[in-house]
């Protein structure tokens, strides 16, 4: 029996090299965890027919000595991140049947890598939304109370690594989807700088916001999974070339606290303690903790609402029914659009492309489009000043625990609103990390996360200050 | 304010059919998130536009008009997606 409740990835990577255990039993055992407990999470829209073949496949360059750090280890891929000749839905409707013509690039490191993929995992349709609630094939649940949401859109992807349905996942972050439902999972999630992780063979959303990150059960692991899917791509041209990761020292790390933008109206009481209580774990392990004044930061929410529906009107644009997808036959060409999207497409996803199409349209582009991207800028420079003065930027990674499925689900706003501490990083691009910070007071089955941020291309900053909070 | 005629509009140019019913739902939906993101009005400044595109910091990225793959390589795995077809291209319904 393997003890996967203590597993990571660098003891999963020592046990397979010493022959303790075999890839293929490492697998078996994951198989049989989500047998067991998948049916009450539903984390998973498919579990992989070849499990067994990967692992096999992984033991051979195992006992050749060829495997790498990730020979053998059991993932979940989101289902908007293409693996090829399998089925890739984002959880819509509109690509049900959708199968796979090439891989993802993060999905082809990983496979170099030795990686065996379980399956793909639940999420809000085309990632949009903040719980799976808007998936189309059923609401993922949360592991620590079955009546709470997960947190989305990644929310499949945080929900098997903390019931321990794979060993760690891959999610996309728009404006929070791997951060915040990691929040809610008590796990640890990276949304990596923008341009580090290629987005070739993710379905796009928001594209000067989207990027492929982690979620793990240490920082380790994170760093790890980071590690081997960075780098510069030819396919995707926002992508730069990433040095080394610099190794941070712990001795004089500076965190600044946007106070006035986390002590906000629309905060949990309980949310906000545990927060002060992070700080001041931090601060008894030497590290300096201030406050700092970003004045343009809490528009970031209101910000992520112009820009990314106007991204998403225009992606969203490509489901004609035409190329790939679904079909649905009307009296002429233009009804085919109107029929195929209308049966595609779920009403989240519907209403972004409308309100998008709203933020460009003559008349009304200049006061919301061109302002959001002023405004943005603005952002972008209140964290180009902090980050001289502080490495790293501290807020709750949401501003409550996991709530009630169907509780915000009536009203997009509200539901929006669980964005507010995680969209800044997607608004100036920078790396951004939730870690697990302990339960709600009095409830010991609902998780909270305290969220790093540092300069662009200083993960190692948050994977060193990361590590020293879980104590890894 | 935003009106019922102009969420059709909307979503005539989105190519969406939606419902009366939903038309109403997505105006409640739409106000009420307008009415949050209309804080970034009261931000001074951005009369300039041009100085928020960013527009000198890019250079051009495409690749050089090269070396490009056979012809064909791709073909057959891509129209294979698609909903219909023949002989090796897309059918859709006749525009004119």
């Amino acid at each position: 029996m393997i003890d996967l409740k203590n597993m990571n990835i660098s003891k999963a990577h020592d046990h397979l090299m010493k022959g303790d255990f075999k890839a293929v039993e490492l697998a078996q055992s994951y198989l049989d965890r989500i047998e067991k407990s998948d049916h009450d999470i539903n984390a998973y829209l498919e579990i992989f027919s070849d499990v067994l073949n990967q692992a096999e496949e992984a033991d051979r360059r195992i006992a050749k000595k060829e495997g790498g750090l990730l020979s053998g280890i059991p993932l979940a891929i989101k289902d908007n991140i293409l693996i090829k000749e399998r089925k890739c839905s984002a959880s819509s409707k509109m690509l049900a049947h959708y199968v796979a013509p090439y891989d993802s690039t993060a999905v082809k490191k990983l496979k170099d890598a030795g990686a065996v993929f379980l399956g793909r995992t639940n999420m809000d349709e085309f990632a949009m939304g903040g719980s799976t609630e808007n998936s189309a094939f059923g609401p993922t649940k949360n592991p620590h109370d079955l009546s709470r949401v997960p947190g989305g859109s990644s929310g499949g992807s945080a929900a098997a690594v903390a019931s321990d349905e794979a060993l760690a996942s891959l999610g996309s972050d728009t404006g929070g989807s791997v951060r915040q439902p990691a929040s809610f999972c008590g796990v640890v999630g990276l949304k990596p700088t923008y341009g580090s992780v290629s987005r070739y063979g993710l379905m796009a959303m928001g594209s000067s916001l989207d990027q492929i990150g982690p979620i793990t059960k240490t920082v380790a692991d994170a760093e790890i999974i980071f590690s081997v899917i960075k780098g510069k791509d030819i396919m995707d041209s926002t992508t730069m070339e990433t040095a080394d990761l610099k190794t941070a020292d712990s001795k004089n790390i500076r965190i600044g606290i946007p106070t006035d933008f986390v002590d906000t109206e629309g905060i949990d009481e309980t949310t906000l303690k545990n927060f002060n209580d992070s700080l001041d774990k931090f601060k008894s392990m030497g590290y300096e903790v201030k406050n700092i004044n970003l004045p343009n930061v809490k528009y970031s929410l209101a910000v992520y609402y112009t820009i990314m529906p106007a991204e998403v009107s225009s992606n969203m644009a490509r489901f004609d029914g035409l190329r790939y997808g679904l079909h649905v036959s009307g009296k002429n060409l233009i009804e085919d659009y109107f029929l195929t999207r209308k049966a595609g497409l779920g009403k989240e996803v519907r209403r972004r492309i409308i309100l998008g199409a709203y933020v460009l349209s003559s008349g009304y582009y200049d006061a919301y489009y061109n302002k959001a991207n002023f405004v943005r800028t603005l952002i972008k420079n209140d964290y180009a000043e902090a980050f001289r003065k502080f490495d790293i930027i501290a807020t709750p990674t949401a501003p409550s625990p996991a709530f009630k499925i169907g509780e915000k689900s009536d009203n997009p706003l509200e539901m929006y609103l669980s964005d507010m501490f995680t969209t800044p990083a997607n608004i100036a691009g920078i790396p951004a990390i939730s870690l697990p910070s302990g339960f709600k007071a009095g409830e010991k089955n609902l998780p909270l996360g305290i969220q790093l941020m540092s300069n662009y291309g200083r993960e190692d900053i948050l994977f060193r200050a990361g590590k020293d909070f879980l104590g890894e | 304010m935003i009106e019922i005629k102009d969420i059709e509009k909307l979503a005539e140019l989105s190519r969406i059919n939606v419902s009366d019913e939903e038309k109403k739902t997505f105006l409640k939906d739409i106000e009420s998130i307008l009415s949050y993101v209309d804080q970034i009005k009261t931000v001074v400044g951005g009369a300039d536009m041009t100085m928020s595109r960013q527009g000198a910091e890019l250079v051009n990225i495409f690749r050089e008009d090269k070396d490009c793959h056979d012809s064909g390589q791709f073909t057959e795995a891509l129209i294979e997606s698609a909903p219909e077809k023949e002989n090796g291209y897309i059918k859709v319904k006749k525009i004119l």
